[in-house]
């Protein structure tokens, strides 16, 4: 499809002329909210309780009355673990559907194919997945976690309470490898030594040489970022080999394709995660939450995580920077967005952060207990400063892209 | 010293496994000349019988030796009915209707069972080798591994079965002058290969993780084997699993996991190159 430049001159003038009419208008047209997440295919089971979460929030707000007296309308299309259909149905609802606001996304390679799209014809978008930091985009607002904020307090809590070698295992691909230096740094950081990094290939499915190596060096901790369900076979072998609890695991990705559903009890008990969001925390607003998300779709939805809850806040984020400014229109929004505008959701109060368009927000930490996570300790109000470290957009505010942060560990 | 004994057993386990994914395709491959590229499927299969029928309340160890390789047979043998059987003979169009296959099941089980099942845990626990730990489980991955190896050889050794098999697939029309029924016995043998599939999947069950596509991480490795074993397909196929597995895991544990596949392509390319009938094309060519 090509785009003329008088298509787009058209479009945005249509804007301003048609706001004044919308305002006095009885019944003005829906808003259009736009959701782009995998709900089949391997990453099914993280973006199912993500829409979940959304359509619980679209929802409360239509109940509620709409948005500046409009009812809110949700397009959402399966993007079926295929990059090429991010790509494709992004293109179709900036031109097709022509919505307000997007949500979506999930791996780094999914956002980095859309992120582009939404750029180009001005659309809003929010990504709300954990991921490795370092986005820097005005039009695209990242909620979920960076190693920053979950990495560090892992590592921190585990070389503290373990002691202070570490052998770290990781997926051989670009998060891996990226998360395995932040590890390193972290480690150093607090006076700890790596003894080996170790990285797999997403198909390897034995892990003996490894098992033995890790009983042969004797570290005193594991951290582990291992991805996919080949890898689960990890924790199956370690278990098999009579290795659970001998050497504690902590790990950033344990959880995300639901290995605590794959796994027996015994062989996932006692490893330590640190995320945004539990859907065991206690706190009234995280159980109204899940109540309203299993009281609607059953209690077979699947784990519903950080993704979920950054949705569902995402949205809620939006909706208040649309309220502030009185527009649906992209620019007012972001400045409202970025004028510290905070919410408290399920996870506890998500604030944005201006120069980033990241969120300060509560990290959790949890063990696995039986099948669940026992969330047992929490830090409040984490700031994006890796991100923050690279990228300011209140100086910059036109730069679009995703910088690599330079990790510094010695050699 | 310990280390060394735990690494040889590593070795051996990791022959075991090469011989577990490998047996079934030999036998379909190997002496049926079908080149099955559902066979990760096959093993995927086997896998969910035994997760599932555990889940289920059977017996485990019912389940591995006894569920999977019964499911995985008689699927096989629907499959060669409905779609191998018309293609004997057909090597390429054999590969693109089980690759079709593979793609089917991949879609079915995920549409029945989702993207994730609830796996099964490894029985026996461990047991020490000096001060390291060793799974029990693994010799008995290693006992089914050469078993199965046995079995086959003396099947096609010392049976009637066994004669009657090798005659057919070395000169159909030869054994239908003596009275034999070729496509009963194609479709015994592939039945037999599924099988075995079958009964590895259920066996890798407890140490994988069990999920639809999971049959991709051992397709290559498989034929690889098969291929670097040669025409004698038992003797071939343990050879291969001996060469391939001792020299995948000495290089996982001396440097990373990477370089020990790269390692273990490379040997295999070598091998070809230079053994291009595999190496029962070359060494013991009397053998089974």
């Amino acid at each position: 499809m090509v785009l003329t430049r008088r298509a787009i001159l058209k479009s945005s003038a249509a804007v301003p002329l048609a706001a004044p009419f919308i305002g006095s208008a009885m019944a003005a047209a829906p808003i259009k909210v736009g959701s782009l997440v995998d709900l089949s295919g391997p990453l099914g089971t993280t973006g199912q309780p993500m829409l979940d979460a959304l359509k619980i929030a679209v929802e409360a707000h239509n109940k509620a009355g709409g948005l500046l007296g409009r009812q809110i309308d949700l397009i959402n299309y399966d993007t079926q673990s295929s990059i090429q259909l991010y790509s494709q149905y992004a293109q179709a609802l900036a031109l097709k559907d022509r919505v307000d606001v997007v949500l979506g996304g999930i791996t780094s390679a999914s956002r980095e194919a859309i992120r582009p799209v939404f750029d180009r014809y001005k659309v809003l978008y929010f990504y709300n997945t954990f991921y490795e930091g370092g986005v820097c985009d005005r039009d695209i607002f990242c909620t979920g976690t960076t190693p920053a904020q979950t990495v560090q307090k892992l590592v921190s809590y585990a070389t503290k309470t373990w002691g202070k070698k570490v052998y770290i295992i990781a997926a051989d691909y670009n998060y891996g490898h990226i998360t395995a230096k932040w590890m390193t740094k972290y480690t150093q950081d607090d006076g700890g030594t790596v003894m080996a990094t170790e990285f797999f290939p997403l198909d390897v499915t034995n892990f003996n040489a490894t098992i033995s190596k890790i009983q042969s060096e004797k570290p005193d901790l594991i951290l582990s970022a291992l991805v996919g369900s080949n890898h689960t076979a990890f924790y199956r072998q370690w278990g098999a080999a009579g290795m659970s609890g001998k050497i504690p695991i902590a790990s950033t990705t344990f959880g995300i394709v639901n290995e605590m559903a794959t796994l027996q009890a015994k062989e996932s008990n006692g490893i330590i995660t640190a995320f945004g969001y539990y859907q065991e925390l206690q706190t009234p607003a995280s159980v109204a939450f899940v109540d309203a998300i299993h009281k609607q779709f059953g209690a077979g939805v699947p784990y519903i995580g950080e993704p979920a809850a950054c949705t569902y806040e995402a949205f809620n984020l939006w909706a208040e920077a649309v309220k502030k400014s009185g527009t649906v229109t992209r620019m007012p929004v972001i400045k409202a967005l970025d004028s510290g505008l905070s919410f408290d959701g399920p996870t506890g109060k998500v604030t944005i952060d201006p120069a980033t368009q990241h969120c300060i927000r509560n990290v959790y930490l949890a063990k696995a207990v039986d099948k669940k996570w026992d969330v047992f300790k929490t830090f409040p109000n984490q700031t994006p400063s890796d991100t923050a470290s690279v990228c300011n957009l209140i100086k910059h505010p036109n730069i679009d892209k995703q910088f690599v942060i330079d990790v510094k560990t010695k050699a | 010293m310990a280390l060394l004994g735990l690494i040889l057993f590593n070795i051996i386990n990791g022959i075991a496994v090469l011989v577990l994914i490998s047996i079934g395709l030999a036998v379909i491959y190997g002496m049926m000349r079908i080149i099955n590229l559902a066979h990760g499927e096959f093993l995927m299969l086997g896998a969910y019988a035994t997760v599932l029928s555990t889940n289920a309340g059977v017996n485990l160890w019912v389940s591995i030796l006894i569920v999977s390789p019964i499911v995985v047979g008689l699927f096989g043998l629907l499959v060669e009915r409905c779609i191998i059987r018309f293609l004997y003979g057909r090597l390429i169009d054999t590969m693109l209707a089980t690759w079709g296959l593979s793609l089917f099941m991949i879609g079915g089980i995920t549409t029945l069972f989702g993207t994730t099942v609830e796996g099964v845990s490894a029985p026996l626990g461990a047991f020490n080798i000096g001060p390291y730990h060793a799974s029990l489980y693994s010799v008995f991955s290693i006992a089914v591994a050469a078993a199965m190896l046995g079995g086959v050889w003396s099947v096609l050794r010392f049976t009637k079965f066994g004669l009657i098999v090798r005659a057919t697939m070395q000169n159909p029309p030869m054994a239908a002058a003596l009275g034999v029924a070729p496509n009963r016995i194609y479709m015994l043998t592939f039945a037999l290969g599924a099988a075995l599939t079958g009964l590895a999947g259920g066996v890798l069950a407890p140490v994988a993780g069990v999920a639809p596509g999971m049959g991709a991480a051992y397709i290559a490795k498989a034929f690889i084997t098969v291929i670097g074993g040669g025409a004698a397909i038992v003797t071939g196929s343990g050879l291969a699993s001996a060469l391939f597995g001792t020299i995948d895991q000495i290089v996982t544990f001396q440097t990373t996991p990477v370089i020990g596949q790269v390692a273990l392509l490379i040997a295999a390319i070598i091998m070809i190159r230079i053994l291009p009938q595999g190496i029962t094309g070359r060494f013991f060519r009397r053998s089974l």
